[in-house]
């Protein structure tokens, strides 16, 4: 297991590389730049704004100077469009509060995604079931940023019960539309993976013997049903848990959280490279860990699987 | 003393020796005008997207600059309608004789946030500084827009930044020099990079100066709060030196990026100002007519013909581009697809530009069907028809609005004139490439002026101007625009060259902006709305009393 893990964390550091390699050349092959504007810079401006931030130099020599600033300083140098940060301070301030409202969202997508599925397959074609396929088909095919607004015109136009954007530091009542709006299609697809998982689960032979051995229902579902039905969801969850603490740019969007979606977006309309870098890194190293998380969390559920 | 004092200053002071009968009066408070004022004193707004910078020597974007305005404040003020100028740090100023020396005598009780004194060194560093390499602003252009001695030289690095034309004769004196003489150099001193900036805060904190922690400034407001992407916030600077006269205590700007969600909000009451989605304005005016507001905005929106060698050949004949222009039906434009107050445009410089009188070009005078039918002539002498269609590609950045505008414009040509369009567009940083790379055939394009006056316009169709994308050359438009800079009345030589764009019609004047917006109505009435460069400062703003 330990040499597992170290083989795997050997293979993350080539991946990374690559990942920034690629990201280097796409964010190059974008046509425009970071100064660029409506109104074109005298050239000695431009060329000011370039030496300052590097930009006059060969893109090989950026990139190494980029990747040895990351790991001798952990310093992924400054934001183009907004000079007074860096991009450290960029993330510091946007990745809390996408991990806040993500991870409430994880353990809401999760709770309630799992639950209505196991009720779903336990009572399969009952009213039960058809209620929570229904939900969850109907949730998956309302995207959030068609949900998001219809949120906010409910709870903050007409109830007046919920701001209607914003993070304040992250008092609940900003928290809560948020993770509605970006945990919804998550729950769905945990919801219907569980439900068809644990219905194969629950036609299988072992489940039989445990039923005919005489053990109560719910402890048979519970005991020896639940944890084998729930592999599929495991691996769906690590790239869905990336994809909800980094953030949804819709959400932040909607909510003008200020989280990281939000910035990763305008950094690419921007060109804001070194952001465009810091934000693409971080989801590759949390996708790697996740991963990573996820295989670990399979050889402890199932005993079948060993490294 | 006077219980209806305006000053706040000296109500705060009875506060103090009062209590409780000078709470109770304290509500009775007056405007400038007189009117009776609400309670509470705070404006919230809404602003699309985060500013790039609170530092006066680097900030580009229209809403960073107007935190700037109230953070900072430079040697001079616009005025409530915009047209004239107010004493900021600088009382006054004189002229030398040729045109080529200012010097302004600043206001001595003019202070920093920490009570420092506002100095003519100040200024001195902050220009000298938003020229410099080191700093590498943005906006150093705008150092060499207003013609500074040596400053193209201290820009590129070939001059020292003591060689700038900006030297403090004493503390309260300020001598600025001039490359060459320029009638509106006091207007553009109400920009944000001419604004001084604290040398001691600079030094000790670089790049982090402008973080709330650290910030000192001599506005009517510090800033108190700012969280990037989500609010910035400011309150009022006892240290400034008519903190006294003003009213509004504190000012928040929230991040929205979707025009939508922030009318919802204002709806909701979380906002007092917001900006009001196209084609949204007649209905916000029908269901909420005391909120609802347009007026005029000093920019203007147009189509750019490619003129370049390798364009198009159609657009090379004037004919082609007269008949385009005249067969756009602007007012359907403005009143069904935009409904929200702009003005259709038949020249390049707005009408709400100061002291310019809009001349009086044919197209103006005629109605559409005199339009479509000269342009239909024009179209067949050009040798274009049902045989031999006209067509090309017109290109245009992502948006809901602008892609409406240019439907509208494609259905008018094909109908009047069977031209046919392809309509294409293009993320912003994309279409800039585009445009200046000269790759397109017809482009839209925009502009706000920098400074009231015409020449922030029409210098752009100058032959060297950086954004002539479409390379217009006329000699006799550089002639009268270089003439004009120097020009006891250069109004004349701006009618001239609005004619002569009218005639050769190297762009299309589509329409002129307006400013629309939902407004809190106690707020309305201390709203600049005659500013047509919506140079606002919260300190002149407050909200009356509910009647």
């Amino acid at each position: 297991m330990f040499a597992y893990i170290v083989r795997r964390l050997a293979v993350a550091i080539p991946t990374i590389l690559i990942l920034v390699v690629i990201s280097f050349l796409l964010m190059y092959s974008a046509p425009g730049g970071p100064f660029n504007s409506e109104r074109p810079l005298p050239p000695e401006v431009l060329a000011n704004l370039e030496a300052k931030y590097g930009l006059d130099q060969p893109m090989w020599r950026q990139m190494i100077s980029y990747v040895w600033g990351v790991v001798t300083q952990f310093d992924f140098g400054p934001s183009f469009q907004y000079t007074d940060r860096s991009v450290n301070d960029v993330i510091a301030q946007g990745f809390p509060v996408t991990l806040t409202y993500g991870l409430w969202s994880a353990f809401a997508a999760l709770v309630v995604g799992v639950s209505l599925g196991v009720a779903a397959a336990v009572r399969q074609n009952s009213v039960l079931d058809y209620l929570a396929v229904g939900i969850t088909i109907g949730a998956q095919a309302l995207p959030n940023f068609v949900m998001a607004p219809i949120l906010v015109l409910v709870f903050t136009l007409w109830l007046g019960w919920l701001p209607g954007g914003g993070w304040n530091g992250g008092q609940w009542e900003y928290v809560v539309m948020p993770v509605i709006a970006l945990s919804t299609s998550y729950m769905a697809s945990i919801a219907r993976i569980t439900r068809s998982s644990m219905l194969e689960v629950l036609n299988s032979n072992f489940i039989r013997t445990a039923q005919a051995k005489g053990l109560p229902m719910r402890r048979v579902i519970l005991r020896h049903a639940l944890k084998p039905a729930l592999l599929p969801v495991l691996s769906y969850l690590g790239p869905a848990m990336v994809g909800m603490i980094t953030g949804s740019v819709v959400v932040d969007i909607i909510f003008s959280t200020g989280g990281i979606g939000q910035f990763f977006v305008n950094s690419a309309f921007n060109r804001d490279y070194a952001v465009i870098m810091g934000i693409t890194l971080l989801v590759g190293v949390l996708t790697i860990t996740f991963n990573l998380l996820v295989d670990i969390l399979y050889a402890w559920i199932d005993p079948k699987i060993r490294y | 003393m006077t219980f209806h004092s305006k000053l706040l200053a000296t109500t705060a002071a009875s506060v103090l020796v009062l209590s409780g009968a000078a709470f109770a009066e304290s509500h009775a408070m007056t405007g400038p005008n007189g009117e009776a004022l609400a309670e509470t004193q705070e404006f919230t707004y809404r602003v699309l997207d985060e500013h790039s910078s609170l530092d006066p020597g680097i900030v580009e974007d229209v809403t960073g600059s107007e935190v700037v305005r109230d953070l900072f404040e430079g040697l001079y003020n616009d005025s409530k309608s915009g047209d004239t100028l107010e004493p900021g740090v600088a009382l006054s100023h004189e002229v030398s004789e040729d045109g080529l020396t200012y010097t302004f005598t600043l206001r001595e009780e003019a202070k920093w946030s920490n009570g420092d004194p506002v100095t003519a060194g100040d200024f001195v560093y902050a220009w000298r500084r938003a020229a410099s390499p080191e700093l590498a602003s943005p906006y150093a252009w705008y150092m060499s827009l207003m013609s500074l001695e040596n400053v193209d030289e201290v820009i590129s690095g070939d001059a020292l930044l003591e060689d700038l034309g900006v030297t403090a004769i004493d503390d309260y004196t300020l001598e600025v020099r001039l490359k060459e003489p320029l009638p509106y150099f006091p207007q553009m001193l109400t920009h944000a990079t001419t604004f001084p900036v604290p040398q001691s805060v600079v030094e000790e904190h670089g790049d982090r100066w402008t973080r709330p922690e650290n910030i000192v400034s001599n506005g009517a407001y510090v800033l108190e709060e700012h969280v990037p992407q989500e609010r910035s916030v400011r309150v009022k600077n006892d240290m400034y030196w008519d903190a006294e006269n003003t009213i509004v205590e504190r000012v928040t700007a929230l991040v929205i990026n979707d025009e939508n969600q922030a009318l919802t909000r204002f709806l909701a009451g979380e906002l007092d100002r917001t900006e009001v989605p196209a084609g949204q304005f007649p209905r916000l005016k029908e269901e909420h007519p005391e909120e609802a507001i347009s007026f005029p905005r000093l920019c203007n929106y147009y189509y750019t013909f490619n003129l370049r060698e390798d364009g198009p050949e159609a657009f090379k004949d004037q004919r082609v581009r007269q008949a385009l222009a005249l067969a756009v039906d602007r007012n359907v434009i403005v009143e069904n697809v935009l409904a929200g107050g702009q003005s259709p445009a038949y020249t390049f410089t707005p009408a709400a530009t100061a002291n310019f009188e809009v001349p009086g070009v044919e197209m103006a005078a005629m109605t559409q069907e005199e339009r479509n039918a000269r342009a239909q002539e024009l179209m067949a002498e050009a040798g274009y028809g049902e045989d031999n269609p006209l067509s090309f590609e017109m290109v245009y950045n992502t948006s809901d609005a602008h892609r409406s505008v240019a439907v509208a414009m494609s259905q008018m040509w094909n109908q009047t004139l069977g031209v046919e369009t392809t309509l294409a567009n293009m993320e912003w940083q994309t279409f800039l490439e585009a445009r200046s790379n000269g790759d397109f055939e017809l482009a839209r394009g925009a502009w706000c002026g920098d400074y009231n006056e015409a020449s922030t316009f029409l210098d752009l169709l100058q032959t060297s101007s950086g954004y002539n994308d479409a390379k217009y050359s006329n000699a006799e438009v550089d002639q009268l625009l270089a003439d004009a800079k120097t020009a006891e009345d250069p109004n004349a030589n701006y009618t001239q060259v609005e004619q002569i764009i009218a005639e050769e019609m190297p762009v299309i004047p589509i329409y002129h902006y307006a400013g629309v917006y939902m407004m809190d109505e106690n707020l309305i009435p201390s709203w600049p709305v005659e500013n047509v460069q919506q140079n606002w400062y919260s300190k002149d703003l407050y909200f009356v009393a509910d009647e």
